[in-house]
């Protein structure tokens, strides 16, 4: 990750490789289904996501919202990187 | 009991990219083996194999596709795309719903496997894409085949090694003869060259470092290839109604197993397997005029493939013609009977026998005419594929002009 690319921008970035779409297309209050993210696609997602900040996210592909992570939107898909950051520390 | 034609061929192969080349190049006699190049290739004993070179999987698929198929998916989707392209079906209603796939396949995505094993095991990472699993499974790619063409019907990856694509083509022809199926894609591919797939190969001691030279006295083992050729089996009834081009008829298939031994081939196998498809094609022995030989440029198959043939034709043994065309693209493991399919539609359709090149020295124990370092013409009848695998698995098919 580059110093000058927030994790907002990186994360906005990800999200709109995996939907096809423009980075500016995807908003904070977007959320995977409006950008047509399936359930492949948001396991991809987290996969690249962990990747891009070397973290563990605790999520689960049988019951998403039983999962810690909070996907409903890219808001709190942010909020929920930037915490695990901290506890995790990277 | 319907009649089974074939009305569509796709393949690719380090031959070529399309049936058209790789029959150029089976008639001139061209050689695909060359130098293998990926990672760690030099701690490898054996640096050759018929790896398809010059292939950009990035002009054919999107990235999203790619995170989803192995090589072996990537060959066979392109073998179909042309298969079904020349045959003119498209499925829907009815149908899609009575066509299905059968493909063969002996090591799924090994590449994804060595890849992924690699990363966890060799660079201690402990996070793998989660498209480990659906993209190394050996039904992968008949499952994209039966997505991207909507074939709703029994669709399933046979796995025999080295027997893989011909058993797969033999229940597709049962399938459809028996009335269960309309239309069948079915064929197999392969993709193991990398280091852990060649490095395993490397440990039974019968590979050959500089060519396969199948049948030859000095051959000194197989070369592996990689690729894949795809079919599409149609009811004679319902192709002849659409007008569609026939590549050739399916006649009989038959089936064995040695029961003997986990390596070594055995004659009696073969044999029973050989005459099986003539008695299930209801062909005189007289009428074979080429096999394509099993072939695989081991001393133990070669002599036994040729002591079966001896045995199953007596005399017509020294009329027919029975080369290997592994010679040339290499053994390609669950999709090496595919392949050498084509050489049966070319000597059916076109009159042209695919040579064994590579051929050197007559042995005493293969004493048939293999069709020696070049191609040669003649109007042939019959044709049988022999296909004999590790597990002492026979599958024989008979094929006979359109």
């Amino acid at each position: 990750m580059t110093e000058t690319m927030t994790v907002q921008d990186r994360v906005i970035e990800i999200i709109a490789e995996q939907a096809l779409l423009e980075p500016s297309d995807v908003t904070l209050d977007s959320t995977p289904e409006s950008l047509g993210i399936d359930s492949l696609g948001l396991v991809e997602s987290i996969f690249a996501i962990e990747e891009a900040f070397d973290i563990s996210i605790p999520f689960n592909a049988n019951d998403p919202s039983e999962s810690d992570f909070d996907i409903s939107s890219v808001a709190s898909i942010i909020a929920g990187i930037e915490t695990l950051m901290k506890e995790q520390g990277s | 009991m319907k009649r089974v034609v074939i009305t569509g061929a796709g393949t690719i192969n380090p031959l070529g990219d399309s049936v058209p080349a790789t029959l150029e190049a089976m008639r001139e006699g061209r050689c695909g083996i060359t130098d293998l190049a990926f990672r760690d290739v030099e701690r490898l004993a054996i640096g050759i194999g018929g790896q398809i070179k010059g292939y950009d999987p990035d002009t054919h698929f999107n990235r999203q596709q790619l995170s989803l198929y192995d090589r072996f998916t990537q060959f066979t989707l392109l073998a179909a795309r042309e298969a079904l392209a020349d045959s003119g079906l498209e499925f829907t209603g009815e149908l899609a719903d009575r066509s299905g796939v059968v493909l063969g396949n002996s090591g799924g995505g090994l590449l994804t496997q060595d890849e992924n094993y690699r990363a966890v095991y060799e660079e201690g990472k402990n996070r793998v894409h989660p498209f480990v699993v659906p993209k190394l499974m050996n039904n992968a790619a008949a499952s994209h085949v039966s997505m991207e063409f909507n074939l709703r019907g029994p669709s399933f990856t046979v796995s025999t090694a080295c027997a893989s694509s011909n058993h797969a083509m033999g229940q597709a022809f049962q399938m459809i003869r028996t009335g269960m199926c309309t239309a069948m894609i079915t064929g197999g591919s392969e993709s193991m060259l990398c280091f852990g797939g060649v490095k395993a190969w490397e440990g039974l001691r019968v590979m050959s470092k500089d060519a396969c030279r199948p049948f030859s006295a000095t051959r000194n083992g197989m070369v592996q290839g990689e690729g894949a050729g795809v079919f599409v089996f149609e009811e004679y009834e319902h192709a002849r109604a659409r007008g569609a081009t026939i590549l050739c008829e399916v006649l009989g298939f038959a089936m064995t197993s040695d029961a003997a031994d986990i390596v070594m081939p055995s004659k009696q196998g073969a044999a029973r397997a050989i005459s099986g498809a003539l008695k299930d094609a209801r062909v005189n022995r007289e009428r074979v005029g080429y096999i394509n030989a099993h072939g695989t440029g081991t001393a133990a198959n070669d002599k036994t493939e040729c002591a079966a043939v001896a045995d199953v034709f007596g005399q017509h043994a020294n009329d027919l013609m029975m080369s290997s065309t592994k010679s040339m693209h290499g053994h390609l493991i669950g999709g090496t009977g595919a392949v050498e399919l084509l050489a049966c539609i070319m000597a059916l359709r076109d009159g042209v026998i695919a040579p064994t090149i590579g051929y050197e020295e007559p042995d005493p124990e293969c004493a048939l005419d293999v069709v020696p370092n070049a191609a040669r013409e003649a109007e042939v009848d019959v044709v049988l594929s022999n296909a004999f695998a590790f597990g002492g698995l026979n599958a024989v098919l008979a094929m006979g002009r359109a």
